[in-house]
């Protein structure tokens, strides 16, 4: 008898839980149906070995944009220059390197400074000024559109030196010569993805003995349990279609080591607290003792900085610095934060939500693209997609009161 | 007589809480009618209510107005009735004049288009009933907090009210301006419109209403009827409560030591008209384990001059010198001002002390992340205790320290601003309005923590615009008046007449 009401208290307790995180399950879920359709229309293309790499490739500029994205998002702001930031580093790349034939690994340098540089400077006038940075952004959108150009000449500039082409199309390199189902298997990318797979899942259960430690602990056990079972299916899944094709590419560990670093800024750091109370109420920050207009100029620097490596990797990815590099891409980053779950007010927003709202996109590009739908009717669909999750976050909102 | 408005065994529950149970409400014909209760009481709901907030169907009871029955899916359903409710958080937009304000919604208008010689003259009239001279063109954002008031009321004028519902009107007004309000209702009462006013001065209650209606944990506790002379503060603190306050201030026990603060020659201009010298030579000292009050009208410069002193977070060319334990301490910015031991407790919680999206335990520890954290990195099990510290000793109720500060009632709000400026350590506390909008038992409460501060010898400032408070409270008083500090006095030798004295001798 006990043993039951035990048992039906835990269904109420998971039952409260899963609705108080509605929205992080919601969209998890929609990921995953949106994966399995795709799998199914695309006849198992997308699933393939190759095509998981290839949805890596696609997206990590667009995913390492979020990132920053995110925290200005979170800050209250926004940045509209991103895509027009990530083509000028693009350019300016080529030129050191090609052009110029400089060293690619001090241009890399100079480029990522450049790029925080700019972000510096547009996070002056928004911190320092009270400038909507919208406007500001808006600005320095056209302005690096233009610059672009005008260091290309107006023409593409490539290919690159091999050294920096390593960053997008290079790969982890194997130390062994397995071969599966008769075709090369990557043995370090797989032995990676199970270290990965066993530190992340050490970490979350040293954090809830943390938390039961000092019952804390929100998380029903069974939903703590089935949370990690899928982590460990993921990530070991997806490295062994990685593994499958040419193991892990470089650009992917780039994409995970700042994913791993943004989630640990943002709940673990006084930085990423004070970002969430600057977006919260920025006067109740600022009585606090909050140098907010000093956040604000990091924010949008680290922006920079991460719209400068977007770039860099993109140009690598094309072997070629074209003046429409870029075009677009912040509506793809700023739609991946909101999909994800950040609030247009400020305060509220995942890291671990905008890197699913990227891929949430990118899978649907790739599996949209390999269904043979034209780029007209992606963007309809894509638009939908947006204002549906937006909708469905405004809808909860209000209905919980 | 048959009551104007009859408001019958009314139940309204939220999933998992009855908000309100078998509430019974009647108010005359000409008659001001107070309802008092704690935060959280219901007094809100009730009132949501009655105004189709919620509409029919949401609840159980029934509403009969005019001796009819009354089913409000709307709130203009209620005000096209006559039913007109004035909210605490005033609904008028800043940037537009009184007379756009006045006609928002019901603009005078054929086919669209504005008749402004008839929105200017009908403004006038209108202005003219609730006593405001003020020109019909003047931009909201320009008039004062009393103002706006009377402008709302002007506006529920322009609806031909029967029924005028007022939440917490005098919350923000000084005492003048309170006065002017409540006589205008008695004026309205003549005329023959009723009145509620929810409020928790029970000094205004006892002034003007004809019945009050307790309300307790969503129950009507009692009805009384003023004009037969048993009713009194203490018997309506007692209804309220359901406890007897013997006191309404906790004994004291401070003892007063060296000076901590000492402030001379303070002088701050206003931030955008230059030429405004809004704080003028002021000079203050507060001692370790004292409480200083400062009194002083709306207006009379108490904010901007606490604001100004804290990290210049108010005013421009701000000139004066600042000791703290005897020594010069440079507090020109608000970080240095916290790591110099200042702390201030903005008279606005919900705008400056406070973000109500987040949790209790990240507003706690706001302002002193230093401490839990090392290198940037906050330490979440530290954290945790010092919230559940908090909690626990000022006593915030709440479901645990993971309940967002937007859902607490005002008195566990100011809790938590409180212990967030209590873990920053500081040697003085700066409250500004420590009790606005809170209920009697928080209030005690309230005044319990700053006399454990000065038992704890922090010196403490009190700015408050209730005169009996500052005089239950404090040691020592400055009475401010026009951006000048015109009188100091002990508190054994204040009175409100002697402040009030100061002030207009000024």
């Amino acid at each position: 008898m006990a043993q039951a009401t035990e048992t039906s208290r835990d269904k109420i307790d998971i039952l409260h839980f899963v609705k108080a995180n509605i929205r992080d399950y919601a969209l998890l879920i929609s990921l995953l149906i949106i994966m399995a359709y795709f799998q199914y229309s695309t006849n198992g293309t997308l699933f393939m070995p190759v095509n998981m790499t290839n949805i890596i490739l696609q997206n990590s500029y667009i995913v390492i944009m979020a990132l920053g994205m995110l925290l200005i998002i979170v800050a209250g702001h926004i940045d509209l220059s991103v895509g027009s930031v990530s083509g000028f580093i693009g350019a300016v790349a080529a030129v050191f390197m090609v052009q110029w034939k400089m060293d690619p690994a001090i241009s890399v340098v100079i480029c990522l400074a450049l790029g925080a540089l700019i972000g510096a400077l547009q996070g002056y006038f928004v911190a320092f000024y009270r400038i909507p940075a919208f406007i500001v952004t808006l600005a320095g959108m056209l302005v690096f559109k233009g610059l672009a150009l005008t260091v290309l000449g107006g023409a593409s500039v490539g290919p690159f030196p091999k050294e920096f082409q390593l960053l997008s199309s290079g790969y982890v390199p194997d130390f062994t010569t397995v071969q599966l189902f008769g075709q090369p298997f990557n043995v370090l990318a797989m032995l990676i993805g199970v270290i990965v797979t066993a530190l992340i899942i050490r970490a979350n259960v040293k954090e809830r003995s943390n938390q039961l430690q000092h019952s804390m602990a929100e998380e029903p056990s069974m939903i703590f349990l089935g949370r990690n079972i899928l982590i460990a299916i993921g990530f070991l899944g997806f490295t062994y279609l990685m593994a499958r094709y040419r193991g892990l590419p470089n650009v992917l560990i780039v994409m995970f080591a700042l994913i791993v670093l943004f989630t640990f800024i943002t709940t673990r750091t006084t930085f990423g607290r004070r970002i969430y109370a600057l977006g919260g109420n920025e006067k109740a920050a600022k009585l606090s003792g909050i140098n907010t207009e000093r956040l604000i100029l990091l924010t949008f620097t680290i922006m920079g900085a991460l719209a400068g490596l977007a770039g860099l990797i993109f140009a690598a990815r094309l072997n070629v610095a074209t003046p429409k590099a870029g075009l677009g891409f912040e509506l793809d980053v700023i739609a991946a934060c909101f999909i994800g779950g950040a609030a247009t007010t400020g305060g509220v927003g995942k890291v671990v939500g905008a890197v699913i709202g990227a891929f949430l996109m990118g899978v649907m590009n790739n599996g949209m693209s390999i269904m043979g739908i034209g780029i007209d009717l992606q963007q309809v669909i894509k638009g939908v997609v947006l204002m549906l999750a937006v909708f469905l976050d405004v809808y909860y909102k209000q209905k919980a009161g | 007589m048959q009551p104007i408005l009859e408001m019958r065994d009314i139940t309204k529950t939220f999933p998992g809480v009855k908000a309100l149970t078998n509430v019974n409400l009647s108010v005359m014909p000409a008659e001001i009618h107070a309802i008092v209760g704690e935060n959280g009481a219901g007094k809100s709901t009730l009132m949501k209510v009655l105004s189709g907030v919620y509409p029919d169907g949401t609840f159980t009871g029934k509403i009969m107005f005019e001796g009819k029955e009354q089913k409000f899916s709307t709130i203009s359903d209620s005000e096209d009735i006559g039913i007109i409710i004035i909210h605490q958080e005033l609904a008028l937009v800043p940037l537009l004049s009184i007379a756009e304000n006045l006609f928002l919604g019901h603009e005078t208008a054929k086919m669209g288009v504005i008749n402004w010689y008839e929105a200017y003259a009908r403004t006038k009239e209108l202005l003219a009933k609730v006593g405001l001279k003020e020109n019909p063109d003047t931009l909201i954002t320009n008039i004062g907090t009393g103002k706006q008031q009377l402008v709302e009321i002007a506006k529920a004028l322009n609806k031909k009210v029967k029924l005028l519902i007022l939440d917490e009107p005098t919350s923000s007004l000084n005492e003048k301006d309170s006065d002017a309000l409540l006589e205008l209702l008695m004026g309205f009462r003549s005329q023959g419109i009723s009145s509620i006013l929810i409020t928790h001065k029970l000094n205004e209650v006892t002034k003007v209403a004809d019945r009050i209606t307790v309300i307790r944990d969503g129950s009507t506790i009692d009805t009384m009827d003023c004009s037969d002379g048993t009713v009194d503060e203490d018997r309506i603190i007692r209804a309220m409560v359901g406890r007897e306050l013997s006191d309404r201030y906790p004994p004291r026990h401070a003892t007063i030591g060296q000076p901590v603060l000492e402030v001379k020659d303070w002088s701050v201009y206003h931030p955008h008209h230059a030429e405004r010298h809004t704080i003028k030579g002021v000079n203050l000292t507060v001692n370790a384990g004292e409480v200083v009050g400062i009194a002083g009208l709306m207006g009379a410069g108490r904010t901007e001059f606490a604001m100004s002193l804290f990290g210049r977070s108010w005013g421009q060319k701000i000139t004066g010198s600042v000791k703290l334990h005897g020594k010069d301490v440079d507090v020109s910015t608000i970080p240095r001002a916290v790591d110099a031991g200042l702390a201030y407790v903005t008279e606005d919680r919900k705008t400056y002390g406070l973000v109500l999206i987040d949790h209790i335990k990240h507003n706690i520890t706001l302002a002193n992340l230093e401490d839990v954290s090392k290198k940037g990195v906050i330490d979440d099990i530290r954290e945790l205790q010092v919230a559940n510290g908090y909690r626990r000793d000022l006593g915030i109720r709440s479901s645990s320290v993971f309940q967002k500060t937007g859902n607490l009632s005002g008195g566990n709000q100011q809790k938590v601003v409180l212990s967030k400026w209590l873990f920053s350590g500081p040697d003085v506390l700066i409250l500004d309005e420590p009790t606005r909008g809170i209920d009697v038992g928080a209030k005690y409460e309230i005044y319990g923590i700053i006399n454990k501060l000065a038992e704890a010898g922090k010196a403490v400032i009190v700015i408050s615009s209730e005169m009996p408070e500052l005089l239950g409270m404090s040691d020592r008083i400055y009475v401010m008046n026009e951006g000048r500090f015109v009188a100091e006095m002990p508190v054994a030798e204040a009175s409100q007449e002697a402040i009030m004295r100061a002030i207009m001798r000024s």
